[in-house]
């Protein structure tokens, strides 16, 4: 089947083809990380070693604000797909502006909600508990900060040299990384966050 | 001001005992040998262009070997330690070692022989065999192959630099179990150096294993269904699923270790709320997959061998996939059964015990299919097929213990004890090692273009033979009679002719891997003789052997087309088709990967010191490198069809002229004495005539 349809491609076409396929393998390979991180949440969330619970610590109407920030992010970054795959380069341009401006606003609420519990002594070396929370919504900020800094490059590249088959492919897998910290973010949003306040 | 420039780091971490002075003498000396050899063979530019920044898989495997073969002694000698020392160690006596300095050498031991040696070896066999098994030029990914590579190579790096800073290894065991790695208990720098040298190289592995997945299903030859592909690349398939699937809880888990150290986080510590098992979980989760990562490529190799040494096809290629594919899935549900003293309760155990007594029906249903394939084959007794039958007895021998262990009641007893180190090695070495040393045999016409002297081969295997049942056969024996394992001294003087023996069997071991040595050297000096001009010397069936040997950079001249299993084999029989020649996109050659795998080689050398500085530049440095890569659109190359003739005329011209140059008949390979005799002449020639100043 993948063979006879990679001979039938041209050479670029059948590289973009692996590339895709890789960086689905590659996406996967993350989520199992992300999976570890989950798991550790689930053993070590009600270890708080005396200290403050995420009840008395999260603030819920701030997590839905990021998670907002975030989901409309990913909608303007599915609206930036379809200009690229029509070719329209400066609605790519706006539109992933729209996608980097969201992601920024939801970076800063984050560090702005880290900086907070740090500065009121909640640090992640205070409990296993919140080891387990920095880390796990700490490595999905790091994972958005680095989207953050691929689109910059992605936006740069596109207005240097236009949407070619190639840029299109970069373009997709940007999308899917995007989208991929979307759904780790519904995750983090449900079990960190809303499981607290049952 | 110190503290921000070099971290930790301070003159006492400059090596000061024996072994460290000792490893770091023979570190900055072999460094030096090499630099000084390159410089005077005036081979740096070619170094530079031709290997090191290669993305050709053939040339990246054999550097994968090269390093691998190097970690193999290092590893070795740490062995050979570790017996010397339970020989001597008995009742009054207290042996040569001090316990904290034995703990790090059997975890040194652990951590170089399975990331360093078994995944060097295996990583480069695929490279260099895979490719040309499927009838495809390149990798999916060739700047990720070298990047790989080069991880791998820092990951070398950072497991021996206790030897020139630091002074220290881990003395936690192989895998850092939780709380003893902990800064509490291990406040050195020796876990920090083994949690970044399995992260660096942890990384390469993953990012090599995608590499392969991708070229597996997406590169066949035009036709060959996955139902056709050799048993080989299903076993490197098999295995490179497992490893991406546990190799990112291997990476994940190592961080948190690395927080618990370097930001005072309560992970797994026994304070703060951690949980130590948790630790113990995780890390099986990925490190008993592991081992499965590593047989499975052993499993292709002995499959091809079987069936070209019985000249017959595999008995059943379907049994043997599906008893792949039953291993790979089963492997990820037995990881409790390494410690059902934990106390998980009978139902947790059982389950385990019981999935770990299944996973031996799918490695039985394989171990059949070899025997089948010999039955009414013609068989040839070659090298590559003594290891076979060396590996199936002593498999069967690993497969019933692993049985017994798996049964919790046993295991609480037999938990921890020599018996279970007797197991495992019974597999790495009679499983996974020898296939690497039988595939090596196997494929060595296609990686160097002569065979392997098979006379000194012959010798090496039965020294391997023999010195493993000596070493390991006393451990069964020692560990039912109680003796746990990682002992540095022991009271009961009775145990004393068992570590004997054991030690005994080391050195004969160690006699095989000279003979090895030997067998490489004395194969080069006949290299003439034993030339293959052919392509396919062992009259084989898949498509490797439709190449020229050494298979030319662009692997094949005109793709192959596949209609059927043994491709190579049906093709022999109904006639080659005809050549027809066409331009090939060949991917350049790269740097990229060297200077990224450098950059975090530094990072984690700064993680190990808490060098902030270094850190921050080096990560700086490697986005760098990599925004760089992506802009370069310019990374391949077209070899135009009229050159890929003429490099192809050239080349069988050349094949003819040495091909005449033989003379079979007359022909003896070298043995033994006439080895000595020759390498003595060498060396007094070298002397007298004061070769070494035009070497």
């Amino acid at each position: 089947m993948a063979d006879t349809m990679t001979t039938e491609m041209t050479h670029e076409e059948a590289a973009n083809n692996r590339a895709m396929f890789g960086f689905w393998v590659y996406l996967m390979t993350d989520l199992l990380m992300f999976g570890v991180l989950f798991a550790v949440f689930a053993v070590l969330h009600n270890n708080t070693a005396g200290g403050s619970s995420g009840r008395e610590l999260f603030k819920l109407k701030l997590a839905l604000i990021e998670t907002f920030l975030l989901l409309t992010s990913s909608f303007a970054c599915g609206l930036a797909m379809i200009a690229a795959r029509q070719g329209n380069k400066n609605q790519v341009l706006a539109w992933f502006t729209v996608t980097f401006v969201l992601g920024v606003a939801f970076l800063s609420l984050e560090l702005t909600e880290f900086g907070q519990l740090i500065h009121d002594g909640n640090t992640p070396s205070s409990s296993a508990f919140l080891s387990s929370f920095f880390t796990l919504v700490g490595a999905h900020g790091l994972h958005i900060t680095l989207g953050l800094l691929w689109m910059v490059i992605v936006m740069a590249y596109v207005l240097a040299r236009g949407l070619s088959s190639s840029m299109v492919r970069k373009l997709t897998m940007l999308s899917l990384y995007w989208h991929f910290l979307d759904i780790v973010w519904i995750f983090i949003f449900t079990i960190v966050y809303l499981r607290a306040f049952i | 001001m110190k503290e921000l420039l070099i971290g930790k780091l301070n003159w006492q971490a400059l090596p000061h005992e024996w072994f460290t002075l000792g490893g770091a003498a023979a570190l900055l000396g072999l460094g030096l040998f090499l630099i000084i050899l390159i410089t005077r063979l005036k081979r740096w530019k070619w170094l530079w262009k031709e290997w090191l920044t290669t993305v050709d898989p053939k040339k990246i495997g054999i550097m994968y070997f090269i390093v691998a073969g190097f970690m193999l002694l290092r590893g070795g000698l740490d062995a050979i330690m570790i017996w010397l020392q339970q020989a001597l160690s008995s009742g009054a006596s207290h042996g040569y070692l001090s316990s904290d300095h034995f703990q790090q050498i059997f975890t040194a031991h652990g951590n170089i022989m399975v990331f360093f040696v078994a995944m060097g070896f295996v990583f480069g066999l695929i490279n260099f065999i895979v490719p040309l098994q499927i009838g495809a030029r390149d990798l999916a990914s060739p700047f990720l192959n070298t990047l790989g590579f080069w991880l791998y190579v820092g990951g070398v790096l950072m497991v021996n630099m206790f030897f020139l800073l630091g002074g220290k290894y881990a003395a936690t065991g192989w895998l850092a179990v939780a709380p003893l790695s902990s800064t509490q208990f291990s406040p050195g720098v020796g876990v920090d150096y083994m949690i970044w040298a399995l992260q660096i190289s942890g990384v390469g592995t993953t990012l090599g294993a995608i590499n392969f997945i991708m070229t597996i299903l997406k590169m066949r030859a035009p036709g060959m269904k996955l139902k056709h592909i050799p048993l080989f690349t299903w076993g490197s398939l098999c295995s490179m699923i497992m490893a991406v699937t546990v190799f990112p809880l291997l990476t994940a888990t190592l961080f948190l270790l690395f927080l618990d150290r370097y930001a005072g986080m309560h992970f797994f510590t026994t304070t703060g709320g951690g949980n130590a098992m948790m630790y113990t979980n995780l890390i099986w989760m990925w490190g008993h997959p592991e081992v499965y990562v590593l047989i499975l490529p052993s499993f292709g190799v002995f499959s091809e061998v079987v069936s070209v040494f019985s000249r017959k096809r595999i008995s059943s290629y379907t049994s043997a996939v599906l008893g792949m594919i039953g291993v790979s899935t089963l492997a990820l549900s037995v990881w409790l059964h390494h410690f059902f003293t934990m106390g998980a309760g009978a139902d947790v155990n059982a389950f385990f015990g019981l999935m770990t007594m299944i996973i031996a029906v799918p490695t039985t249903v394989l171990v059949l299919t070899w025997i089948a394939t010999l039955y009414k084959g013609r068989i040839r007794f070659t090298t590559p097929m003594l290891w076979f039958l060396g590996f199936v007895g002593t498999f069967a021998v690993g497969g019933m213990t692993g049985v017994i262990l798996a049964q919790p009641p046993a295991d609480f007893q037999l938990h921890n004890s020599l018996f279970l180190v007797a197991h495992f090695h019974t597999m790495v070495i009679g499983g996974v090692l020898w296939g690497i040393f039988a595939g090596l045999t196997y494929w060595f016409p296609k990686i160097a273009g002569f065979r392997l002297n098979e006379r000194i081969g012959r010798y090496a295997f039965w020294c391997w033979l023999i010195g493993f049942w000596m070493a390991f056969g006393p451990l069964y024996i020692l560990g039912l009679m109680g003796a746990t394992r990682r002992l540095d001294h022991y009271t009961n003087s009775s145990w004393q002719p068992f570590f004997i023996v054991a030690l005994l069997g080391g050195l004969v071991i160690m006699a095989g891997v000279v003979l090895q040595i030997v067998q490489i050297i004395a194969s080069f000096m006949q290299r003439r003789q034993l030339a293959d001009t052919t392509g396919d010397p062992w009259d084989g069936r898949t498509l490797e052997w439709s190449t020229p040997s050494p298979a030319p950079f662009y692997n094949f001249a005109t793709i192959p087309k596949v209609a059927t299993r043994d491709a190579f084999w049906e093709a022999k029989q109904l006639g080659l088709p005809e050549r027809k020649y066409e331009d090939i996109h060949m991917p350049r050659n790269t740097a990229s990967g060297i200077y990224i795998a450098a950059l975090a080689f530094l990072a984690g050398f700064g993680f190990v010191w808490h060098i902030t500085w270094l850190i921050v530049a080096a990560m700086l440095g490697i986005v760098v490198c990599v925004i760089a890569r992506t802009f370069n659109e310019d990374t391949e190359y077209v070899l135009p069809a009229q050159e890929v003739e003429k490099l192809e005329h050239e080349r069988a011209q050349k094949a003819l002229a040495r091909h005449q140059d033989i003379h079979t008949d007359t022909f003896e390979e070298m043995g033994l004495r006439e080895f000595v005799r020759v390498a003595i002449k060498w060396v007094l020639d070298v002397i007298r005539n004061k070769r070494w100043r035009t070497l």
